[in-house]
């Protein structure tokens, strides 16, 4: 094909096709970094994000406790205490059970509907509905704080509960005595046997003390309001 | 030819070692090697006519690529997207080539 006259053209071709594969090459590698980092830059901001938000929650707190101290929020400390007991905006500890949820290791035969396998929204709803009915005093799923209003939904394949989500596994933890609890989780035909047949995994832990953290969202009555001769 | 691939392989050994480009350069990368390929397709058309001439092949290689470097990192200076006005000019012609290249081979 191309036939080269002297030492110097082919000097020049190879530099050629040198400088060509070299590109080509770099090219195609600085493509797949990109590929792989614009992940990584994306979790480094939402890290930084976070890292705002925790510091500014931080401060507002310390601003909370301030005031507190200097009598703003009127009234008895020890009342105020009680209340707060009461909305779960305090962290609490005490004996109680720790439940782990995970999802079936056992593939889905062919024809069989996989969803049986995972843990669905409901399946922790009736456990922590069993544990209520046990006499838990404080609950809380992988640290997020349990309440009267909060919602225990299915979000794609996560949980959503107080607008947080959550994936496998989870852990709930319940303050409550520890026995009645447990035993009431265990019962024949209860929550543990049935989410066992399909193979997902329940341990179920009595502790001697646990922390049920306290509820880090604002509640707000927007159309609920006391009744006035109440 | 033997130089040929020779350099190619060893070019591509050595793009593996290199250290990646930063992210705001890889356009100008890009242009450079839309540039190189656009000369590698020409002188293979040049060889099937016939009128290769090998310093014309060579100059045009570097002067095509370096020029597009530079009208690239112009435009990025001044907020124009001159890249890829390069890559348009750049990948019509290599498509231009190819299609000559097809039909001198068919003749034959």
């Amino acid at each position: 094909m191309i036939h080269c006259k002297d030492k110097k053209e082919k000097f020049f071709m190879f530099l050629v096709f040198f400088v060509l594969g070299g590109m080509i090459s770099t090219q195609f590698r600085s493509a797949e970094f990109a590929r792989t980092n614009i992940n990584q830059q994306r979790a480094e901001d939402l890290v930084e994000k976070v890292k705002i938000a925790e510091k500014e929650n931080k401060t507002l707190q310390e601003r909370i406790k301030k005031m507190e101290k200097a009598g703003v929020g009127a009234g008895d400390p020890k009342a105020q205490q009680a209340l707060k007991v009461r909305a779960g905006e305090v962290a609490l500890e005490g004996p109680g059970v720790v439940v782990t949820l995970n999802d079936s290791k056992v593939q889905a035969k062919s024809g069989e509907d996989p969803n049986l396998y995972i843990i669905h929204d409901d399946d922790i709803l009736r456990i922590l509905n069993e544990l209520r009915a046990a006499g838990a005093e404080a609950l809380a799923l992988n640290d997020e704080r349990i309440l009267d209003i909060s919602e225990i939904r299915c979000a794609g394949p996560t949980v959503s509960i107080n607008n947080t989500r959550f994936s496998p596994p989870y852990v709930i933890s319940a303050i409550g005595d520890p026995k009645n609890l447990e035993s009431a989780l265990r019962l024949r035909g209860g929550v543990v046997e049935t989410l066992k047949f399909w193979g997902i995994s329940v341990e179920v832990e009595q502790k001697k003390k646990l922390l049920v953290p306290a509820y880090k969202r604002a509640r707000h009555y927007e159309f609920a309001k006391p009744k006035e001769d109440a | 030819m033997l130089y040929a691939v020779l350099g190619l392989v060893l070019g591509i050994g050595l793009g593996i070692y290199l250290p990646v480009f930063p992210q705001v350069y890889s356009k100008l990368v890009a242009v450079a090697f839309m540039a190189s390929l656009d000369a590698g397709f020409g002188g293979l058309r040049a060889v099937k006519e016939g009128t290769y001439d090998s310093s014309v092949f060579i100059s045009g290689f570097f002067a095509n690529g370096i020029f597009a470097v530079f009208l690239c990192y112009f435009g990025m200076r001044l907020g124009i997207d001159l890249y890829y006005v390069a890559l348009l000019a750049f990948g019509l012609r290599i498509f231009n080539n190819i299609a000559i290249i097809r039909r001198l081979f068919m003749k034959k």
